[in-house]
């Protein structure tokens, strides 16, 4: 069975739309030569009035690419740092997502932004290790942070076809997972679904893109003393609610990690939708980066800021003996 | 073009006039519904502008697009807009343009190609030109034209919209209405250089017309929309006007002081409406008088009467796709 990396998968997810739809194009900078990698061989196979290397205008266009959809193509944007959202945000939350209801249904902004390495990426510091799905979140633009190779084809595209503004955040941390896949059965993942990655009946991890995997590596330490469910909601907006009262049913014990700042986090919003709504029988509990936090260069303060897998042990203990 | 002379009644000239004439009108009408709070949130008029979107607008083809500002109403009107779902739209009821949802500030008419006027300054100019793009990418021979204020011209995303339209030589027209002042500051100073530089700059043909002459604007819009239509690029039009009236309606409350009376006056003495009044036969005149003022009484009166929207529709149409958001509380 072929052994599909993250990152493949990014790439094979633009492709297969490409093909399927003449719609489909690709903005970004240096996405010709795919300096990320996730636009590989794209412009060879769809040509320069499909793959478009823009100056560096962010702003200009991410809504060049808003009015393009207005007329009827679904561009997919690839930005190269997740803090370029910061420069782009009244593109994306003040214009592309205000349109549909501004305009009373009139019109559809089908564009997909896609940041293939998110988060922390080995020391590149304060302006590029930002995490800000929370952000869009908030503000009700679809975002989705896959964990997996199969679910970053399926919700990549899955996004591309969808007719609103879809934020993909491909954590770095997840860019280097492989998974043995048929790619025959590789398919749209929809948004608005979690996924149980291990069954569990003593407590519900929550974690989000590449915390998955260290939820996975907890859960199994944990083994023999605890049992863990580990819930990826693979969307952030839509959220799998209902996905995670069931888990919550079964465990009634909640922790939430999720690498993005505490203060208004999406943890803090899993936490309180659980207290107001869900079946607990513990305190919920979140690991999270710190309040305001801006990830320092060296290399061990920028980890002293990312949630730990230690970190994350001790708050499933903690909920467990609460309860 | 003139035909004050051989007078018929319908004909550029005229057309031009009632285009002005039916943008003046609304206005007015807006103006009375605002003090009446039957429009809220007020407006920001555009009296005294009406020349650029009578002129621009009769350049251009029907499924041609345009993108608006926030003083937009001109804009939508001479693209062909119902007056009558436009005064809707600003008393926020169902059968407005935007079904309420956008206001003044928002309204859109994809049927005619008004893509949206924008609130935030500049913000539309990128849109007009991805959506430029898009018709050129498909093949058609479509353009798009965006209108924006002198304020604009200083928006870093309006900048980098001149480079990616000259560089990819996108059809679309870009239509800078210099009334003078950014709010309340004197273009004078907010724009180092010139309006005119910034084109030059990036290899733009540019222009100043005189916004205030709707023929004049016309045929300098007919110019660029054909170097855009066959391939050329963008055009930028300097339309150097006054507007007549207060940059919002706020300001007959609050009444900031940042220019004269004698200066207002001698604005008002060009007037689009008289200009263009005067190409065509009085008969002519009296009669488009006429008529408009019976179809702005009765899109008052459509407005008044339309129904307001259902609470519980309040994000309808948050989602092209349909989906509905969590409620606020439970």
């Amino acid at each position: 069975m072929p052994n599909l990396s993250y990152l493949k998968a990014l790439n094979r997810a633009i492709g297969d739309e490409m093909d399927r739809d003449p719609d489909v194009c690709v903005f970004g900078e240096d996405v010709g030569v795919a300096v990320t990698h996730a636009t590989a061989g794209l412009l060879k196979r769809f040509g320069p009035e499909r793959v478009l290397d823009t100056p560096i205008s962010e702003q200009a266009f991410t809504s060049f690419a808003t009015g393009a959809a207005m007329a009827g193509l679904r561009p997919l944007i690839e930005f190269q740092i997740p803090a370029l959202l910061f420069l782009v945000f009244e593109q994306i939350a003040n214009q592309a997502h205000k349109f549909s209801l501004m305009t009373g249904g009139q019109t559809r902004v089908p564009v997909t932004y896609l940041l293939p390495g998110s988060g922390s990426r080995e020391s590149w510091a304060g302006q590029h290790s930002d995490h800000p799905y929370s952000l869009f979140a908030h503000v009700g633009v679809k975002t989705v942070v896959p964990a997996t190779p199969s679910d970053a084809y399926g919700l990549l595209a899955t996004a591309i076809r969808d007719d609103d503004p879809v934020v993909v955040f491909a954590p770095s941390g997840a860019l280097g997972v492989r998974e043995d896949v048929d790619f025959a059965g590789l398919a749209p993942v929809p948004l608005g679904v979690g996924r149980i990655h291990r069954g569990g009946t003593d407590v519900t991890v929550v974690a989000v893109g590449h915390l998955v995997h260290d939820a996975l590596a907890v859960a199994e330490e944990l083994a023999g003393s605890v049992s863990v469910e580990v819930f990826d909601p693979r969307s952030l907006f839509p959220f799998d609610w209902s996905g995670l009262a069931a888990s919550l049913e079964r465990t009634g014990r909640l922790v939430v990690v999720d690498d993005s700042n505490r203060s208004c986090g999406i943890g803090a919003e899993i936490v309180a939708t659980a207290a107001e709504e869900m079946r607990l029988i513990a305190p919920p509990r979140r690991v999270t980066r710190p309040d305001g936090a801006v990830l320092p260069f060296a290399r061990g303060l920028d980890l002293a800021c990312q949630p730990t897998r230690a970190q994350l042990r001790a708050a499933v203990e903690k909920a467990v003996k609460a309860g | 073009m003139t035909d004050a002379t051989t007078g018929p009644a319908t004909g550029p000239a005229a057309a031009l006039y009632r285009s002005v004439a039916l943008i003046r009108g609304f206005e007015q009408r807006a103006i009375e519904l605002v003090r009446a709070k039957v429009v809220l949130g007020g407006i920001h008029p555009y009296t005294g502008q009406e020349a650029i979107a009578a002129g621009t607008c009769a350049a251009l083809r029907p499924d041609d697009v345009i993108t608006s500002t926030h003083r937009g109403h001109g804009h939508v009107l001479a693209k062909g807009a119902d007056p009558a779902r436009m005064m809707a739209e600003l008393a926020g009821r169902t059968t407005g343009l935007n079904r309420g949802r956008g206001g003044s500030m928002h309204a859109a008419d994809f049927g005619v190609g008004v893509l949206g006027a924008n609130a935030i300054v500049g913000a539309a100019v990128p849109i007009a030109a991805g959506a430029a793009w898009a018709f050129r990418r498909a093949g058609s021979d479509r353009v798009a034209l965006s209108y924006f204020g002198d304020g604009a011209v200083s928006q870093g995303v309006v900048l980098e919209t001149f480079n990616l339209a000259a560089l990819w030589r996108v059809p679309v027209v870009l239509v800078c209405e210099n009334n003078g002042f950014a709010t309340s500051m004197r273009t004078a100073d907010t724009v180092a250089g010139s309006i005119l530089g910034r084109a030059a700059a990036f290899g733009i043909p540019a222009r100043t017309v005189d916004g205030t002459d709707p023929e004049a604007v016309l045929d300098a819009t007919a110019e660029a929309v054909a170097h855009a239509r066959t391939g050329r690029g963008p055009t930028l039009l300097e339309c150097t006007t006054y507007r007549f009236d207060a940059h919002h309606t706020w300001e007959h409350t609050a009444r900031p002081r940042y220019r004269t009376d004698a200066e207002v006056a001698a604005g008002r003495a060009r007037d689009p409406l008289e200009i263009q009044g005067a190409r065509i036969p009085a008969t002519t005149r009296d009669a488009i008088d006429a008529e408009l003022a019976e179809l702005l009484d009765r899109a008052v009166r459509f407005a008044c009467e339309s129904p307001h929207p259902d609470p519980a529709t309040a994000l309808d149409h948050l989602y092209a796709t349909g989906m509905r958001a969590r409620a606020g509380a439970l």
